[in-house]
Formats: structure tokens, C-alpha cells, sequence
């Protein structure tokens, strides 16, 4: 027995063409709309993975010690290395952060981010003349971590510092840019009117 | 029927291939089209080849691991026979090849080639630049050494500038809170994957372009591009006075990519890999890390931006400076092609040529860098030193020992920060020296609270002897006009508005 339908003539298709409807296209149209389905709900994982970074945390900070309080003598800058806490498996000796611990009077200590404000780049510490200068485009900070000259539009970032059982802590963990905490000091300068600095992170 | 033939024979019957391949190739190409100029965009696509076989062979040994990385680069450099040798044609295939696409745009660019109906190829292209750019970056970055690690602090520190979302950009970019293996990583993705793929399906719509809508006719004056007739001219033309692009024309571009790629070797062979410099371990802040040569122009603009300006700069102008590019062909569609025609377009094109060589050459001497070594490393020389008294001397030990020349040259060593000091005493009076070195000014620092005032008084007098050549040491006026009792009737000096008396 033959179930066949018989073939559409050709007036019958020529009306279906121009009507735009057919059982096929119907059925790709739903084959699409499958296929957007599917890759949202594939994709939406997938950004959720690639933000993964942002979305772990927002702000990476730790308290980690830096040293023993009695290694900072007072009017000295000195520069310390930590391993970073937030460090992966791989990061080996990327891992390994500086920062200036300056002792201002016995017990007292500034942490300075060696990152300059402007873009980054590691300042270095000359003790003859008290300044800090950065390599790349010459930005300059006095010893307090203010803005001496250069393009620098700010001091020195700080971390926040306490002492705990004898030992300097900072509460760091992140590169410090304009974009975290510390685009909350006022520019240009650092100093809070009692003379203490104001703890950026 | 020869074996080969047959072989032939039996491929083509089930690939098909011939006929394409050969309305491709055979494609005509207007007559003064098939000229000398006409070699960059092939030599690009040669260069990419050579970039993608070199890439794929470094990625043989090369690990992208923050804690590894460097030393898989000293493997290829030391351990491997001609590792080196790879990494060089690498690196220097990469500096060819982003002159090249330059050279290549700007040849398109005056030869009014992005006009209707190319204006696709020309977009295209400005991405393809893009893209090559970005392989540029993000192959510097996967020379994992200190150059790389504070290029990547740059990076961070510019997208830390972007209004509220900063911060997030920042880990997102680097993959976690700081500069580390993840960060590498994700560079190696896009270096590798991602980039590569984009650009080479770019570049694949590109030549298809290239082939169908036909390669640009020399652009004569006079010769005007109207979107309803230009196909019809440019048909006409191509049959009139055409050659077929193989072999009338091809020979020229397999010429100048023979010879490109023998150069990247020469290079390669003669000065060797690029680094790596030192470890990337950021607590050696014992650096002065400098982008590769391509990005030198960026660096020396971020340093002579005002710091007002600074953020919104470097956000915005790139940004407008991609959609010009993007806007040109809809904007200058149509018109004259010839450069005779196009004076502004000429002018652009030699401005920007020299404002990137002027900035490039600034940003290889860094002229508004302290040199972080000069104060110990270079000596003063002796000229300065000779019949001078005891305090003078002390001045200048002060004068080195204070890092004062890491930004004053002296006899044409030292910083270029600040103004080179080998005559300053016939600019500066001894108390406008003290006022300077105690209170800064001018984008000097302060030095009021380091030096004591036995220090000052022995640096000024070091300073005071500046005057070199029996030059006349600089005067106070008003010590003249105190000296003489008053101004002398042939004196230049004149009143000041707020010193002259009112009566």
C-alpha cells in the first residue's frame, strides 16, 4: 500500500513559496530557537568562569606580618619583601612582594607600596637624600610618601600597618591602583591635619 | 598517461579545486597596479606565516607558568641547539611585521584604496592592525622578565583609571590581586588562541576581498571614484589594460617576501633573541623597565601628559582614534584617489610619521627619567674640581652624594630631568641657588629638611663655580643699583612696576 502523500503540484508549491510556510522551515526555525536555548544556558557558566576573579572577592586583603618591630630603626626606610597570600600554586617568584616599612619615631611605622601612583612602576628608596624616584617617567616622593614632583598625582600608596606579638602586619594582598581603596585619598597630598597618614590599602 | 597525471587527476575529480583556485589567481590586475608598492600586504600575510611556525615551535618547550616560564626561555636560549635562533626569528618577525602592516596601511591609505567598493577591506584591516598590536603586547608579556612584569604593572595601573568599574577590570585582567601565573596565563590564551584565531580568519576575509572586488588601480588625478560607475571603470580597465595576477604580477610580491624574510633571519642571526631580562620577581626594584620598541612612543607621551589630563587621555583618545580610522571610508568614501588631490591626507600621514619617530626617539633616551645609577656611577669630572678650595669640593661630594645627579647632568653625564648644571652659575645668583635647593620649585623637590645647613652653604658654593669659559657669574641687580646709589643712566636695568617709587 503506498502512504505516500502525493507531491505538492506546482501551483500548490509556487503558493507555498510565496507564503513563506512550509513544515521544514517551521521545524529549522524551532531547531534554531533550540540552539539559542542550549547556548545561553552553555554560555552563561562560561562568564560566570571568566569572572571568576572578580567574583571570588572584591577586595583581596590579608593581615601578614612584614617583619619584627625591633628590625625598624627610627627615620629609617627600609624595604621588605612578603610572599603574597592570595598566591597560586604556579606564581613562584612573581609571588614575592615589596613594600617600604618606614619607622617614624620608636613603634611608629609607615607602609609604602613600591607601586608609584602614576603607573606602577617600582620606586626605589635613596636614604642620602630621603626620596623615593621612580624609573619610568620620573615621578619623585618625599620621605612621608607625598608627592614631590613628576606626574605622580598623589603620594605614595600605604597599606595599613599594626603591631601584633612584637611584629609589624599590613593588611595587603592586592597591586595597589587608583581603582581600590586607595582612590580615596584626596589628591595630592597625604597628610591628615594631625600629621598622621591616611592608611590606604 | 604519466603516473602524476593520473595521481592528479584522481585528487581533483574529488576535490574540485582547479577552477577556484585558478579564477583566483588568474584574476586581472590593472597594469600599473602590478608595481613595487603593491608587495606589503603579501609580505604581511608571509610575515603572519612565519610568526604563526616559529610560535608554534617556541610553544614546544616554552611553559606559561609564572614560577617556570623564565626558565623554559633560558632553556631555549642556552640548551637547545638554535632555540635562540627561534626566538629570534620570532621576536624580529614581529617587529617586521608591525612595520610592515604600518608601511602597508599607509601605502593603502595614500593610494586612496579604502575608497567604495574596498571600504570593508579597509575596516578589516584597522582590526587586523588592532589584533597585531595586541599580539605585539601580549607576546612581550610572555618574555616573562622584569620588562614584562612592570609593562603588565602599566597595563594594570592604566585600567585602574577607568571610572567605577577600575578595580574589577584590574583582577580581571590579571586573573587574580596581583601580577602572577594566572595573569600569564591568560596572556598565553590570547597570545596563542585566541588573537591568532581572529586575525587569521581577518585575514582570510581580507584577501577574499582583495580577490573579488580586485586589486586598487594606480590612483591617477583626476580620476574620480562615483559608487554608480566605479565598477563598471574598474571592469573596464582590468579588461583593457590588465594583466593577469599570475605569474605578471606575483613575482614582485614573491621577490619582496624572499627578501623580508631573509632580513627577519639576517636580524634574527646577527643580534640575536630579545632577552629575557631579569627574573620577573618584582622585589627586585633594582629596574628600569622600558616597553618594547613599539610602544616607546606611549611611554614618552604618558610622561609629558599633564597630570590633569592624564586619565581622561589615555581612555578616550584611543578610543576616538580607532573610530577615526573606522569612520575614514564612510566619511571620504568617494572622490579624488591621487595623493596630488589629497594634500591633508599627505599631511597626515608625514605628521603622524613624525610625531611617532620624535616620541619614539624620546622614549629611547628618557630624558625625564632619573638615571637611578649616576650619582655613584658617574664621577664629576675633574675639570670641575680643579683650583677649587676645600668647601667647594665638599660641595661637590655633597653635590653626588645628595643624588643631585640623577636628574642635573654635569659635563654631559647624569639625569636629563632637571637642567644640566655645568653652568649654572651664570643663570643663578648664590641666593637664588640656596632659595632653589631648599625649597624646590619648577618640578624639583625640596631638599630644605636633607641637608644641613653646613651642606647647603658647601653645595652653592660647589655650584657658584659654574661659570665656565670666563663666562660672567650671574648678578643681583638690585645689589648693583644698592652698590652705585641708584640706577646708572646707561643701565638696561629697568624698574620694576612694584619698586618704583610713588613719589
Amino acid at each position: 500500500m503506498d502512504e505516500k502523500l502525493p507531491t505538492p503540484s506546482p501551483e500548490q508549491e509556487h503558493r507555498r513559496d510565496a507564503e513563506g510556510i512550509s513544515r521544514r522551515t517551521f521545524l529549522m526555525g524551532v531547531g534554531i530557537a533550540l540552539n539559542a536555548i542550549v547556548g545561553i544556558a552553555i554560555a552563561t557558566p562560561v562568564v560566570v568562569y571568566l569572572m571568576g576573579p572578580v567574583l571570588r572577592r572584591k577586595e583581596y586583603r590579608h593581615w601578614i606580618a612584614v617583619g619584627d618591630v625591633t628590625e625598624f630603626r627610627p627615620g629609617e626606610t627600609k624595604l621588605v619583601t612578603f610572599r603574597n597570600p592570595f598566591r597560586e600554586l604556579t606564581d613562584g617568584v612573581t609571588a614575592n612582594v615589596p613594600a617600604y616599612v618606614r619607622c617614624t619615631v620608636e613603634g611608629k611605622f609607615v607602609v609604602f607600596a613600591v607601586n608609584c601612583a602614576h603607573l606602577g612602576c617600582p620606586v626605589r628608596w635613596f636614604s642620602e637624600s630621603q626620596l623615593f624616584m621612580c624609573p619610568c617617567h620620573g615621578g619623585v616622593y618625599y620621605a612621608d610618601g607625598s608627592r614631590a614632583s613628576g606626574p605622580p598625582e598623589r603620594g605614595l600608596f600605604t597599606y595599613d600597618a599594626k603591631i601584633e606579638d612584637g611584629k609589624v602586619m599590613i593588611d595587603a594582598g592586592q597591586m595597589p591602583t587608583l581603582s581600590n581603596r586607595a582612590s580615596a585619598v584626596p589628591c595630592p597630598g597625604v597628610t591628615k591635619k594631625d600629621g598622621e597618614l591616611v592608611q590606604i590599602a | 598517461m604519466a603516473w602524476y597525471k593520473d595521481t592528479y587527476d584522481w585528487f581533483e575529480r574529488r576535490l574540485q579545486l582547479e577552477k577556484p583556485i585558478k579564477d583566483a589567481v588568474m584574476h586581472p590586475v590593472p597594469t600599473r597596479a602590478a608595481s613595487w608598492w603593491y608587495v606589503f600586504g603579501s609580505a604581511s600575510l608571509t610575515l603572519l606565516i612565519l610568526q604563526v611556525v616559529t610560535g608554534i615551535l617556541l610553544s614546544l618547550v616554552y611553559v606559561p607558568s609564572g614560577g617556570h616560564a623564565w626558565q623554559t626561555l633560558q632553556v631555549l636560549n642556552y640548551q637547545l641547539p638554535l632555540g635562540w635562533f627561534l626566538r629570534a626569528m620570532h621576536g624580529w618577525g614581529s617587529n617586521f611585521m608591525v612595520a610592515v602592516v604600518l608601511i602597508h596601511m599607509a601605502q593603502v591609505f595614500l593610494f586612496g584604496a579604502y575608497k567604495f567598493p574596498r571600504e570593508l577591506t579597509w575596516v578589516l584591516g584597522v582590526f587586523m592592525l588592532l589584533l597585531t598590536l595586541g599580539m605585539a603586547f601580549t607576546g612581550q608579556v610572555l618574555r616573562f622578565d622584569q620588562d614584562a612584569y612592570w609593562g603588565l604593572a602599566i597595563g594594570a595601573s592604566i585600567l585602574g583609571r577607568v571610572p567605577f568599574i577600575g578595580g574589577s577590570l584590574v583582577h580581571l585582567m590579571l586573573g587574580g590581586p596581583i601580577i602572577g601565573s594566572a595573569t600569564l596565563t591568560r596572556f598565553f590564551a590570547l597570545h596563542v588562541f585566541i588573537i591568532p584565531g581572529i586575525l587569521l580568519f581577518f585575514t582570510a576575509l581580507h584577501v577574499w576581498m582583495v580577490v573579488v572586488l580586485g586589486v586598487n588601480e594606480w590612483p591617477v588625478p583626476g580620476r574620480i571614484v562615483r559608487r554608480d560607475t566605479y565598477v563598471q571603470e574598474y571592469h573596464e580597465l582590468t579588461q583593457k589594460d590588465g594583466l593577469p595576477f599570475v605569474p605578471q604580477a606575483v613575482w614582485k610580491d614573491l621577490f619582496f617576501s624572499a627578501a623580508i624574510l631573509f632580513a627577519v633571519a639576517f636580524c634574527a642571526a646577527l643580534f640575536g633573541p630579545y632577552g629575557p631580562t631579569g627574573v620577573p620577581d618584582p622585589s627586585i626594584v633594582q629596574t628600569v623597565p622600558k616597553p618594547d620598541f613599539f610602544f616607546l612612543w606611549i611611554f614618552t607621551v604618558l610622561s609629558y601628559l599633564p597630570p590633569s589630563m592624564e586619565t581622561p587621555f589615555i581612555l578616550i583618545v584611543p578610543a576616538v582614534a580607532v573610530a577615526i580610522l573606522i569612520a575614514l571610508p564612510f566619511v571620504a568614501g568617494v572622490g579624488e584617489k591621487s595623493w596630488w588631490r589629497r594634500p591633508i591626507a599627505v599631511f597626515a600621514v608625514m605628521f603622524i610619521a613624525v610625531c611617532f619617530g620624535v616620541f619614539t626617539q624620546l622614549g629611547t633616551s628618557t630624558p625625564w627619567s632619573p638615571h637611578m645609577t649616576a650619582w655613584s656611577g658617574a664621577a664629576v669630572p675633574v675639570e670641575y674640581l680643579h683650583n677649587r678650595t676645600p668647601l667647594e669640593r665638599q660641595g661637590a661630594l655633597v653635590f653626588q652624594e645628595k643624588q643631585c645627579r640623577n636628574c642635573h647632568a654635569l659635563g654631559g653625564v647624569g639625569g636629563q630631568r632637571g637642567p644640566e648644571l655645568g653652568d649654572v652659575a651664570t643663570r643663578l645668583t648664590e641666593d637664588q641657588m640656596i632659595r632653589q635647593v631648599l625649597l624646590g620649585g619648577g618640578n624639583m623637590p625640596a631638599y630644605g629638611s636633607t641637608l644641613s645647613p653646613a651642606e647647603t652653604t658647601a653645595l652653592v658654593r660647589f655650584l657658584d663655580t659654574m661659570h665656565p669659559n670666563y663666562q660672567p657669574a650671574a648678578g643681583d641687580a638690585s645689589r648693583l643699583v644698592v652698590q652705585t646709589g641708584g640706577i646708572p643712566p646707561q643701565s638696561t636695568v629697568e624698574h620694576g612696576g612694584g619698586q618704583q617709587n610713588p613719589h
